[in-house]
């Protein structure tokens, strides 16, 4: 059976999702996904006309929060995490190398 | 000391009203067993200093508890099984997690998982599989395969898991305790790390069901943080039922046909006897849609899943990696890094059945279907009380015998995965044991029991009277054969 | 070749000014050191969960009924995902196919659509060494993360980049007046992002549309559409084609960048928000949002044109500032059978030449004319209790001192002349002193007469009413 997800699409799709793939996992993917996805597309053929899709499990509706502050973190526990904390702020490389 | 640690939280809780025993010797011996683990079962245990001052109790007057590693507790460490989170500790604490700190339980420690959640053997875990305490070279099942192990294997009395898609209902099974998942809604999800937003629900794993009650009564409620909480109406009590008068129970035709384990099939066969010498009464039932309940599934919660995830890309918190580089290379080697195999595999299907032209095939077919299956259990439930099948279609199967082959194992979640479509609560009580391919050792098979949204009393009372009626007192490691 | 047309859409993002951010409690802040008002929902921690602002919802339903827009019974929030630093959950939180506004109109504009959403956070650039420099690295301050902010698109109505600016500036006033939004474009809490394209003069096709980014005054906004306007229309005549792209205004040279990257376009894959309910609008959550509506200027210019007669440019220079509104709906209250037209006349022409006369600051409104006393004046010289240059004089006084027009005209002796005797009098004088202007008026040169009507106004004081002493002349000649 042919794969119903090709490379060009498992590499579409990883840019997408920032995800590198190594040459072995693009073709394992390929494989992969393609079995997963001839399982699921046997929904593809289902006569849904006229059902709503669920959006949502719960039936609620305006669940809201007063407009009232909180306190915030302090500035040291919001950066203790940072991989690279700087001058008060989260430093990460520019989008293009120079 | 071994017969403090025999005591279920029930009895343990009676004892001490009775002051027969102290909290302290309680816990004590708990935090002790916790220290035997050779199941890999933690990933973290609390030593109770410095660093877990946030999430101790003001005082021990409880059972102390396992936490899947899902949930944040501050201060801890909290890594979801993931390299991509090694070394966070969050600023912030699970509301569900901080209700029971509130109730006087101690945190034992962090429980090992599949990554994410995403998986149903516990082999998904970026810190080693957890093993199975009736059969050290099988899988505990999973994603909450470390709670269950834990609770089955002596090393906690009882265990916070999640359910997403049978997450505890599975490992329950293989692993012959109890599992509930609450309707969804039931209990809080913030501090809750999300994998599937609109199916994921935490509940207790335990030893009987009475300890399911007590558990789910102090997590349950309505949370300002959580806009998809509700809580559960009239809350939750100790169930007392003694027989099954009354009552109907439902077995699926559509599901019934699917290959099941011979063992498997024997012991539920067995339990739907057990129900009507208890005065229940079995009937068939039709759920149409269930069996695509698997398709739905896997393009929903990895659709979900591959949103959830985006975050971890080394900015804010967590690993980062290709920092050198510049941003498209720092996301790409952190998240390629950080995350697993398993992981990686959902978040491409999630984000394939989401991007543009493939999703009304996928992504809006599936809701299509989800609805379809919610109203075929509804209209199942005006004619009987319960829905019941086996927990899961085989025993617990052997490390690394399904790895290779990702469809076969999702398409062990036959039976859960309905559930969580749905929203519905569900409990998985040990039914009996029954001989894998190859012999000995025995290990347990599960029966789940569903019931309508919010009707967890009448679910617990049912379980209950049932767990009573079959009398499953086995543990691993008790006499062979 | 045909002539080409514009066709201009605006979208716009107004942020709202609660005191909280859209999904958490953390408070809104301008100009603070950086990540001092975070959480961990705000910063995208594992785990966490939105909770929408209750007054966000409030404001947008405002903004959308001052739009005339309809209000959507139910309407969802979506995710739009895509990553970029200054978005922590690598997904933003916005509504998709079903906003909370649907199709509306504020002037000759029609609105598309209005929606909820949260803004990012702030990046700024800087150097490996820290100074601004090249972009080797980015800054993250994730105070502004969250923000909520209401998206409103037009449809492409507008025809030229005057109107563009003029209808954008109708747009914040309008909105400034709810109180909802501080609508400032230097300091970001209005922005205007427009969508440009021509076409052949007639045609209902709509031409590839380019997105520019970066206008941040209506100043801006205009030159940067007339030069992307230059732009294609130049391109096209010479026979190519407009391409898609989203474009960067640079205030400093004026000109445009184009920011398209070497990446595709971005594929958002927008999904129902599951972590979120739909919103569902009540009946009193409507009245509500309806009752805390002023008159808006839209209405407010109708109102004048078709209930006060007012001719729509004064209406317009009226209407839309609410004090300068005020001050003349006081002065219309307190006249007596003067009609508004000229009350506005004056308001808009003679006290407003005469408060930049006087280099007074503000308008009429911050002036010392008050109402009542500017009422009186105009009624008087339309009595012609003085003349309309008295009028001019008592006015300046008022400005510079304040007062009653009565008094003023008592002291400085203004009133006209009411004895037309008397005028006749001097009418006749001034005749009889200028033969010259007399030969050169019956030879036909109507001009002349103006010197025998200055005659007789320096010999009256200009009490007299030019109109009269014209009529007096023309009838003696």
């Amino acid at each position: 059976m042919p794969p119903v997800i090709d490379r060009e699409q498992v590499l579409h799709v990883a840019r997408l999702a920032r995800l590198r793939l190594s040459e072995e996992e693009v073709e394992t993917m390929v494989g992969e996904l393609s079995g997963i996805l001839g399982h699921v597309d046997r929904i593809a053929s289902l006569d849904l006309e006229g059902v709503e899709p669920t959006s949502h499990v719960v039936a609620l509706e305006n669940v809201l929060r007063a407009d009232e502050p909180w306190r915030s973190l302090p500035r040291d526990v919001a950066l203790a995490s940072a991989p690279e904390p700087s001058e008060g702020a989260f430093r990460v490389p520019s989008p293009q190398a120079e | 000391m071994a017969e403090i640690l025999d005591l279920t939280v029930l009895e343990a809780h009676n004892a001490k009203m009775a002051g027969e025993l102290s909290p302290r010797e309680h816990v004590e011996a708990w935090f002790e067993a916790a220290g035997t683990d050779e199941l890999n079962a933690y990933l973290w245990r609390n030593d109770r200093g410095p660093e877990a001052a946030a999430i101790e109790p003001a005082q021990d007057w409880n059972a102390p508890i396992a936490v899947k590693d899902i949930f944040c507790t501050e201060g801890a460490p909290t890594t979801a099984a993931s390299r991509i989170l090694e070394g966070y500790r969050p600023p912030y604490t699970a509301t569900a997690v901080q209700k029971l700190i509130k109730a006087g339980l101690p945190i034992l420690g962090k429980t090992n998982m599949d990554e994410f959640a995403m998986g149903s053997s516990n082999e998904n875990s970026a810190y080693g599989p957890v093993l199975n305490p009736w059969d050290r070279t099988r899988v505990p099942g999973g994603s909450s395969g470390g709670s269950a192990a834990a609770v089955a294997g002596g090393l906690a009395p009882w265990a916070l898991g999640t359910d997403t898609g049978g997450s505890i209902r599975q490992p329950a099974a293989f692993c012959g305790i109890v599992g509930l998942k609450p309707t969804y809604g039931a209990i809080s999800r913030y501090g809750m790390i999300a994998y599937a937003s609109s199916l994921d629900q935490c509940g207790p794993l335990t030893r009987t069901v009475s300890d399911a009650a007590l558990l789910l009564a102090m997590l349950e409620g309505r949370d300002p943080l959580d806009s998809t909480s509700v809580g559960i109406d009239g809350g939750v009590s100790l169930p007392d039922r003694e027989d099954l008068a009354g009552m109907r129970f439902g077995v699926p035709a559509e599901l019934a046909r699917d290959s099941v384990d011979a063992g498997v099939r024997e012991v539920f066969e067995r339990t739907l006897e057990k129900i009507e010498s208890l005065g229940g009464e079995v009937v068939e039932v039709s759920l149409p849609s269930a069996e695509h309940g698997i398709s739905a599934y896997y393009v929903i919660a990895p659709a979900e899943a591959s949103s959830n995830l985006a975050r971890y890309d080394g900015v804010r918190y967590g690993m980062r990696a290709g920092g050198d580089g510049d941003l498209i290379e720092m996301y790409e080697t952190t998240r390629s890094d950080g995350f697993g195999a398993e992981v990686k595999r959902r978040i491409m299907l999630g984000t394939y059945a989401l991007s543009s032209g493939y999703y009304e095939a996928y992504y809006g077919q599936a809701q299509k279907v989800r609805t379809r299956i919610a109203e075929d259990f509804s209209r199942a439930f005006s004619a009987v009380d319960f829905i019941v099948t086996p927990t899961a279609p085989s025993l617990a199967f052997k490390l690394e015998e399904k790895t290779n082959d990702p469809l076969s194992m999702y398409l062990g979640d036959l039976f859960t995965v309905p559930i969580n479509l749905a929203g519905l609560p569900a409990i998985s009580i040990p039914a009996g044991l029954a001989e894998p391919e190859g012999g000995e050792p025995q290990l347990p098979v599960g029966f789940q029991i569903a019931a309508p949204a919010f009707a967890e009393q009448r679910l617990l009372d049912a379980a209950y009277a049932l767990e009573q009626g079959i009398g499953f007192d086995r543990r691993p490691g008790d006499a062979d054969g | 070749m045909a002539e080409l047309e514009a066709v201009i859409g605006l979208e716009i993002h107004v942020q709202l000014a609660t005191k909280t951010k859209m999904f958490c409690g953390c408070e809104l802040s301008f100009g603070d050191e950086p990540n001092v008002h975070t959480c961990p929902i705000c910063l995208a921690h594992p785990g966490v969960l939105p909770v929408p602002n209750e007054q966000a919802i409030r404001y947008a339903l405002q903004i959308g009924l001052a739009l005339d827009c309809e209000i959507a019974p139910r309407s969802i929030f979506h995710r739009k995902n895509y990553f970029y630093p200054d978005s922590p959950k690598a997904y933003q939180i916005s509504q998709y196919d079903i906003p909370i506004c649907g199709p509306g109109k504020l002037g000759e504009v029609r609105i598309h659509r209005a929606h909820l959403e949260e803004d990012a956070a702030k990046t700024i650039h800087v150097g490996a060494s820290g100074r601004i420099h090249g972009s080797d690295a980015s800054l993250v301050d994730f105070n502004r993360g969250g923000t909520p902010l209401v998206e409103i698109v037009t449809e492409p109505d507008l025809r030229d980049a005057a109107e563009a600016a003029e209808w954008a500036r109708l747009l914040r006033e309008t909105v400034r007046q709810l109180g909802v939004s501080d609508v400032n474009m230097e300091e970001g809490s209005l922005r205007v992002d427009a969508n440009v394209s021509v076409r052949p003069a007639g045609s209902s096709e709509l031409g590839t549309k380019t997105e520019l980014k970066n206008m941040n005054s209506f100043r801006f906004l205009q030159r940067g559409i007339e030069a992307e306007l230059a732009r294609q229309r130049e391109l096209v005549e010479a026979g190519g084609t407009v391409e898609q792209e989203t474009l960067h205004f640079d205030p400093a040279s004026g000109s445009l960048t184009s920011l398209r990257s070497k990446e595709e376009a971005h594929d958002y894959r927008y999904f129902p928000e599951p972590d979120l309910m739909p919103l569902a609008p009540t009946e009193e959550m409507l009245r509500e949002a309806r009752e805390a509506l002023p008159e808006l200027p839209v209405a407010r210019i109708e109102r004048y044109e078709s209930e006060l007669g007012l001719a729509r440019d004064v209406a317009l220079t009226l209407a839309t500032d609410p004090r300068t509104a005020g001050y003349f709906e006081n002065t219309v209250e307190a006249a007596d059978g003067v009609e508004p037209r000229v009350l506005a006349n004056w308001v808009t022409g003679e006290l407003a030449a005469a408060l930049r006369q006087a280099e007074v600051e503000g308008g009429a409104a911050d002036s010392r004319v008050s109402p009542p006393a500017l009422a009186t004046l105009v009624r008087m010289v339309q009595e012609k209790k003085i003349s309309h240059g008295s009028g001019k004089t008592v006015l300046a006084a008022m400005v510079t001192e304040g007062g009653d027009p009565a008094e003023i005209i008592e002291r400085e002796g203004l009133a006209q002349m009411s004895d037309s005797g008397e005028l006749e009098a001097i009418v006749e004088k001034a005749i009889a002193d200028n033969p010259d202007a007399v030969e050169k008026i019956r030879e036909g040169n109507g001009k002349a007469i103006g010197a025998i009507v200055g005659a007789v106004m320096r010999e009256t004081k200009g009490r007299a009413d030019g109109g009269e002493v014209n009529r007096l002349i023309r009838e003696r000649l």
